[in-house]
């Protein structure tokens, strides 16, 4: 378990961590989630002892990451930044973290084989891909066997089969009774992954619910509706309380009144509809729509390209 | 890549206790120092050249003999060891100056002090380890060397000036190039955890060791002599001399004293500054 209270952490002026208090739950997917420069690195960073808090507390299990004695046997992380001698071997940057726990070898070649790292083991870690080099993340994260894991971005660089298997890793991790905390900047990717959801914003908190309840509360229900007498129904459906905005493929799109009601004041009319389809607003929408007024890099223009965006590949994105 | 991961087995019990802990740190340390081949290659390359450069040196001395002045005649056979040793040294201070240095400073170069930190959160004991491993090595190493280039200089300046290892303080002194130079690793490795980025501790610690302090000398003054005398690395390799030369201050083992207490200051330093600093 990991609770974090009151936690805050400044870098001059800018306020990176505000107050934030959460508790993350064993057995389950914990997802954190926020735009990019939400402070949720920061927010890891303090609990793994990285970073000194201005105020407030991180603990795991009840004790501050830095009072751990062997703490990748209990506490397993996968930072964003690299962490790793670019003229050391995989085998023997996993060798070194080992030696520090006690652990045997053996441990390390189980963990090359778990990961899918024996062929590039013997190679230097500066020459490997974005790909590879998550890979050896996140063997140094699964050497100590920890009950909790800590994931920064874990999918970014890989591709989609490492994406669906680092999926599945942490669902079965979790199901084992393992706590795993994992941050994203992808809605989606958090909708198919996480059973609960803490989202920030400008280091402050904005919800602390399950994933599901998230995504009821923030989709905004709308219907599309399309007919060859369009101004009639944008004035019988204006009448009854709808609220009426023209799509620019000539299709209504209404909200504030359900599907049913819109087809029966049509049939009252004598309306002819060739569309009527209720539309739940995407998750990426919704998400954007929650974390508006606290996105610390917007940019003017909508839909142009957020310049801090990660390289996060397509594929991230399943709908 | 395998689709399932039901084979993590628990791992084994772990022993406790504080010295079977810092041990375990020797350990990786001790791995991290050998699996990066630029290590092995630079001290293999320190003792090549040094033994080398001392060759060299002592040869062209002796050749050169009826041209070198007399006071220059009277210094070498005052303390041949001294000359002897103070050849190589040239090369190997700077060899282990640059080592020091990236032995902590690229931990943040690459980014692995992150690893190294969620590993042994517990910072001064870390950074102990890594001192003491990287410490034994040097002195290892520095004192082989220091036993080579004697072997080598002492046959080829016999018969200009004769020593051998039992004269008075001719022992100390080639131990005491060892010890000289594990203390300056120590010293550049502080230097390095302080300072962080590789090039800029680099070029801090070669601009003072071997540019700033030796031309303290030209201090005038009593005054002048006096920090002169206790500059970390000026006091530092009296050691390594058999005879004081007529300016020193100080005699080999309050120099060393000297360079010491300067390499536990920033130590100290390093230490109090890892514990405070986000990694």
């Amino acid at each position: 378990m990991i609770e974090v209270r009151d936690l805050s952490k400044s870098y001059g002026d800018k306020r990176a961590v505000d107050h934030l208090s959460f508790t993350i739950e064993p057995g389950k997917v914990t997802g954190f989630l926020g735009p990019n420069g939400a402070g949720k690195s920061t927010t890891m960073r303090m609990i793994l002892g990285l970073d000194r808090p201005d105020g407030g507390t991180a603990t795991i299990a009840g004790r501050p990451y830095r009072d751990l004695s062997e703490p990748l046997r209990m506490v397993g992380a996968l930072l964003e930044a690299r962490a790793v001698h670019s003229g050391r071997t995989a085998y023997n940057h996993l060798l070194v973290l080992a030696q520090t726990q006690g652990l045997a070898r053996k441990r390390v070649d189980e963990v090359i084989d778990l990961i899918g790292l024996r062929e590039a083991a013997n190679k230097r870690a500066g020459g490997f891909s974005l790909g590879m080099g998550q890979r050896l993340g996140l063997a140094a994260a699964m050497l100590g066997d920890p009950q909790v894991l800590i994931l920064d971005e874990p999918v970014n660089g890989l591709d989609p089969e490492g994406i669906h298997w680092i999926r599945n890793l942490m669902k079965e991790l979790a199901t084992q009774g393992r706590t795993i905390f994992v941050s994203s900047h992808l809605m989606n990717e958090m909708a198919v992954t996480a059973d609960h959801l803490i989202v920030i914003g400008r280091g402050q908190l904005i919800a602390d619910c399950p994933t599901h309840e998230f995504i009821a509360r923030s989709s905004e229900k709308s219907v599309r509706v399309a007919g060859p007498d369009l101004t009639r129904l944008e004035q019988i459906i204006s009448a009854e309380g709808g609220k009426v905005t023209a799509g620019t493929d000539g299709a209504l799109t209404v909200s504030d009144l359900e599907a049913p009601r819109i087809g029966e004041l049509a049939a009252r009319e004598g309306l002819v509809l060739h569309e009527l389809t209720p539309q739940l607003a995407s998750l990426e929408e919704a998400f954007m729509e929650l974390t508006r007024g606290s996105v610390e890099y917007g940019t003017q223009a909508q839909g142009a390209a957020d310049p801090n965006t990660k390289p996060a590949p397509a594929q991230a994105r399943p709908r | 890549m395998t689709a399932t991961m039901t084979d993590t087995k628990p791992a084994a019990p772990s022993g406790s206790g504080r010295s079977t802990t810092f041990s375990r740190l020797l350990l990786a340390e001790w791995t991290k120092l050998r699996s990066v081949r630029s290590t092995v290659w630079s001290l293999l390359l320190l003792v090549v050249l040094t033994l080398g450069f001392t060759a060299l040196f002592t040869w062209l001395t002796v050749s050169q003999w009826d041209q070198s002045s007399k006071s220059q005649q009277q210094q070498f056979i005052n303390d041949p060891v001294g000359l002897i040793l103070g050849a190589g040294f040239q090369l190997s201070q700077l060899a282990i100056c640059v080592l020091g240095v990236m032995v902590m400073a690229s931990e943040y170069s690459t980014g692995m002090i992150r690893s190294s930190l969620l590993a042994v959160p517990k910072r001064t004991p870390m950074l102990l380890a890594k001192s003491v491993v990287f410490v034994a090595l040097v002195f290892v190493v520095g004192v082989l060397t220091a036993f080579g280039s004697f072997f080598i200089g002492a046959p080829i300046v016999h018969s200009k000036a004769a020593v051998a290892l039992g004269d008075p303080g001719v022992l100390r002194a080639v131990i005491g190039a060892g010890l000289y130079l594990a203390m300056l690793g120590l010293f550049a490795l502080a230097v390095g955890a302080i300072i962080r980025h590789v090039a800029g501790a680099i070029t801090g610690i070669i601009g003072f060791v071997l540019v700033l302090a030796p031309l303290a000398q030209l201090l005038p003054g009593n005054v002048g002599d006096h920090i002169h005398a206790y500059l970390p690395t000026e006091a530092g390799h009296l050691i390594a001399q058999s005879r004081p030369g007529p300016h020193d201050l100080l005699t080999p083992w309050q120099g060393f004293g000297v360079f010491s207490v300067w390499t536990a200051i920033l130590l100290a330093l390093a230490i109090w500054l890892l514990n405070r600093r986000d990694a």
